[in-house]
């Protein structure tokens, strides 16, 4: 292996210095940077790059060199703490012993169980953390509630393409090849190098999603790899000398999309031997994208014919992989995105080949675990899933609930009540995740008892918790680093604790620790918690990590930490070896066998089998009775390098680099309203608002304005009303509740329309309550007074419990 | 100082404003990295060169060390590079002495630097 043996040093100053690789918490995705972390007399001293690790070679991010003003910050909580139901919302909180924590909710969770039945708890888990791999085990076993909820309207997130992956494709996550699987990286004589990466509604630099170092980029671009970037706004990565972007009207994707497949069948561009022995439906997808000529593909998304022209013809060529983002998932439209998304890579015969398109095999590594942790679950409890019967498309493939059917449950209670709620890593109040979050805020007070694991106080914490649970940092625990949560492995890492400030227990330790002591035991008579030895952490972690790693890798929890960095290395044309089914037979893990560029679940589900495009459902075009009212397309949700979503924001070394939110506005159109750069500004849809400072840039189109999600303002007041700020730049109030694609996915995060105006500062404004989507049809026509061209509410209607 | 006549080296084409040498460099000084730095990354854009053209932008990241840089002596003495080369994101910086960065920079092409701080 790669790296040396020893994990932990001495140093002759009397500090000691431990190897790690990074995750969370604070967040970021599992990308695993390799770090020394370096503690003296109890305090993080030093976080030093690892140069051993090969994907990362020594580089590290602000976040994590950040580490030690994070770790010991006062704005952390590190104590369990209690606050009486009656006074939340109020800074009250008592700090309280973890024996009186564990005493406290336990027996709340068995008094819950006993009165309401077990699915009335209910499990938030974040976005990215490493709590993604543990708040659906803490649900289904820790708890036995089968009901655990990402809370994002439409699942908006990884989500969806991964269910889409698994329907259309049969694999796990694609991710672009960066030869992170091998240890001699693009050495590897396997590797080629892509000739185009293209970047879709994804900024990998800033954002690393999923695990995939985003700079991986940059290495590939000084070899020669060009990069094309199909997104509304200017990114610089897309402005580097040689770089080719596609610049689209937000939510026009499906669009663009068919456009590019259009002109690489028509101009016969395509990989015929590809398409004849591993595609589905190749004759019912191209007539579907002859409808999608690049002229009137321009008029749907502003793109320019020509430029649709000269990007597909350099798709066309092999190998380029194209890395889809965000935007796929936060679109109602984004099931049809992801769908051509993966037919472009098919068509072109850039499947699972060296420098293209990687997948990985068809179930999680070490995802076995968090599977059969569902055993600890009776069926008919299973079958109590909020949504899973109304939404067979999202529910076949994620365990958890609908979100959108989640709130409308929480404020109904239909089909019956939740109790009781515990969230772990979300603080989906600021949000990064919901839509309408004003109704979650309400939704969240109406339960007996809530608890929430966290580093920090949140407005989340603040406005609904009634026992605070602290986490320790990413330097204060044992853990693992799973690139893309186990669906596409490219890596595995050991993290190792280095300190442990306070009394604060990790994702694992809470769900060991809880799980003993509730010591549930499933139908089948046997406990998933019980069976780790030692009642410290320091062994029944490592005894829990080792029974995952033991069976699926043959090393134990010691072994990883000692090699520091698990490369698999990687077998390209699976599908050809029979290395994608579980039957063994070549092919896809579909239905058919083969990509589905027509798909026979889709069909199946009501949808249409073939991708399509619909309109944003709150543009200009589809509303042009409010077209005057609000001129602009909003967009939200490019990440950066200082903080993660709503994370960060309370460290002054991250704040540093952005004080206050900016909205995005191109200087002609700011100069239409006297705004100038640095000027409050007031964003407002029908929905909702915020405010935030305008920025004036010529990234965005003319008719284009983007703003910053996940804001709240920790230095200011904490309690009901203010919370932290929490309504006051808060783009997510403008996105309404259930307005989400067909088969239960996607919601207009990056897409809605909007106006703007020059305010005179922060406060000042008066939040709009967002409404239910079906009552905002007569509320709208009533305030505006136009007839409203409803084309999508319905839809939900036949299922929605109101 | 010890290091006389060495540079730093921008490959400042590559450099994407990331402020990982910022907060090394703090890290390293022990600064306020508001009033005080010691490394500064500007911006210089985007500018759309040619109109109509989606493909033709100047838009760069110059990171210019300040006075307070060192060079981090104290590491090189101990046989580690300055941190902000040990950990920029895209290894756009390099460091040795001046005479070498010159040769580096013939290598590199357009959009190189060279400071000596």
């Amino acid at each position: 292996m790669a790296m040396s043996k020893e994990w932990r040093r001495e140093n002759p100053d009397g500090s000691v210095s431990i190897r790690s690789t990074c995750w969370s918490p604070p967040g970021d995705h599992p990308v695993g940077c390799g770090m020394w972390l370096t503690v003296k007399d109890g305090k993080l001293i030093d976080v030093e790059g690892d140069e051993e690790h090969t994907i990362t070679q020594g580089r590290l991010c602000l976040r994590a060199l950040n580490l030690p003003e994070i770790v010991h910050s006062d704005k952390r909580i590190v104590y369990p703490m209690k606050r009486d139901p009656k006074d939340r919302g109020k800074d009250k909180w008592e700090r309280i012993s973890w024996d009186e924590a564990f005493d406290l909710v336990c027996g709340k969770v068995n008094e819950m169980k006993e009165k309401y039945g077990a699915e009335s708890i209910l499990v938030f888990g974040g976005t990215g953390r490493e709590a993604c791999i543990y708040y659906y085990p803490l649900g289904f076993s820790t708890l036995q509630t089968p009901n655990v909820c990402y809370g994002q309207s439409g699942w908006s997130c990884y989500g969806p393409r991964c269910s889409i992956t698994d329907y259309i494709l049969g694999a796990g996550y694609p991710e672009i090849d960066y030869a992170g699987y091998f240890e001699d990286r693009f050495d590897n004589p396997e590797f080629e190098l892509p000739k185009y990466v293209v970047c879709w509604g994804k900024n990998p630099l800033p954002s690393n999603p999923d695990g995939l170092f985003g700079h991986a980029i940059i290495d590939m671009m000084k070899l020669g790899t060009k990069v094309i970037m199909i997104d509304p706004r200017v990114t610089w990565l897309g402005a580097c000398e040689g770089n080719v972007n596609l610049l689209i009207k937000p939510g026009t994707d499906a669009a663009i999309g068919l456009g590019l497949a259009n002109v690489i069948i028509e101009e016969d561009l395509y990989d015929h031997d590809f398409v004849e022995n591993w595609c589905f439906g190749f004759d019912e997808f191209a007539e579907r994208c002859k409808e999608y000529p690049p002229e009137k593909v321009e008029e749907m998304t502003w793109a320019p014919a020509e430029q649709i022209r000269k990007v597909a013809r350099l798709m066309a060529q092999k190998p380029v992989s194209i890395a889809w983002g965000l935007a796929v998932d936060q679109n109602p439209n984004g099931t049809q995105v992801g769908h051509i998304t993966i037919a472009l890579q098919a068509i072109t015969g850039n499947i699972d080949i060296p420098g293209g398109l990687t997948l990985g095999p068809p179930s999680s590594l070490l995802g076995k675990w968090r599977m059969e942790t569902r055993k600890d679950l009776a069926p008919e409890l299973w079958d109590k899933r909020l949504g899973s019967t109304e939404y067979p498309a999202l529910s076949n493939a994620m365990a958890t609930t609908h979100p959108d059917f989640t709130l409308d449950t929480l404020e109904t209670d239909k089909p019956y009540k939740i109790h009781m709620i515990w969230f772990n890593s979300s603080n989906l109040l600021a949000p990064t995740c919901s839509a309408a979050p004003t109704r979650w805020h309400d939704a969240f007070l109406r339960t007996d008892f809530n608890v929430v694991q966290d580093l920090v106080m949140t407005p989340t914490a603040m406005a609904a918790a009634d026992v605070f649970l602290p986490l320790p940092t990413v330097a204060e625990h044992d853990g693992i680093v799973i690139t893309h949560y186990g669906r596409n492995t490219v890596f595995l890492g050991a993290m190792n604790e280095a300190l442990r400030v306070g009394e604060t227990k990790s994702d694992v330790e809470i769900c060991i620790e809880f799980g003993k002591r509730l010591n549930n035991a499933g139908p089948d008579g046997t406990s998933t918690w019980n069976i780790f030895e030692g009642d410290t952490r320091d062994k029944f972690v490592n005894s829990f990590f080792t029974n995952q790693l033991q069976p699926e890798l043959g090393f134990d929890f010691d072994k990883l930490k000692e090699i520091g960095l698990y490369q698999p290395g990687y077998d390209y044309r699976k599908y050809e070896k029979g290395m994608l089914r579980f039957d063994g037979e070549p092919g896809f893990n579909t239905v058919t066998g083969l990509i589905e560029l027509y798909s026979t679940l889709f069909e199946a589900w009501g949808e249409d089998p073939l991708p399509y495009f619909e309109e944003p459902r709150w543009s200009q075009v589809s509303h042009p009775e409010l077209a005057e009212k609000y001129p602009y397309m909003m967009t939200s949700g490019a990440r950066e390098y200082n903080t993660f979503h709503s994370e960060h924001r309370m460290f002054p070394t991250n704040r540093f680099f952005r004080q206050y939110p900016d909205i995005e506005i191109h200087p002609d159109t700011a100069a239409k309203y006297g705004i100038e750069e640095g000027d409050w500004v007031e964003v407002e849809n029908p929905f909702g608002k915020a405010r935030q400072k305008a920025h004036l840039t010529i990234v965005v189109d003319p008719r284009v304005v983007h703003c910053r999600h996940g804001w709240w303002y920790p230095e200011q007041d904490g309690e009901e009303p203010n919370l932290f700020g929490v309504w006051k730049s808060n783009v997510n109030t403008m996105i309404p509740h259930f307005d989400i694609g067909q088969l239960g996915f996607g919601a207009g995060f990056k897409s809605t329309f909007c106006s703007i105006k020059k305010v005179d500062d922060l406060d000042g404004l008066v939040p709009k309550k967002s409404l239910d989507i079906i009552k905002e049809r007569d509320e709208l026509e009533a305030q505006e007074g136009v007839k409203i061209d409803w084309t999508r509410s319905d839809l939900h209607r036949d299922h929605r419990v109101i | 100082m010890a290091y006389e006549g060495y540079a730093l080296l921008f490959d400042y084409k590559y450099c994407s404003n990331c402020h990982t040498c910022e907060v090394a460099c703090k890290n390293h000084l022990n600064v306020d990295i508001a009033k005080t730095p010691g490394i500064v990354v500007k911006e210089v854009g985007p500018y759309q060169l040619e109109e109509g053209n989606p493909d033709a932008w100047e838009w760069k990241n110059f990171p210019i060390p300040t006075k307070l840089c060192d060079l981090c002596a104290s590491r090189l003495d101990a046989g580690k590079k300055p941190s902000c080369v040990h950990h920029c994101l895209a290894k756009c910086i390099e460091y040795g002495p001046v005479e070498d960065m010159a040769k580096r920079a013939l290598e590199l092409g357009r959009a190189v630097s060279i400071i000596i701080p």
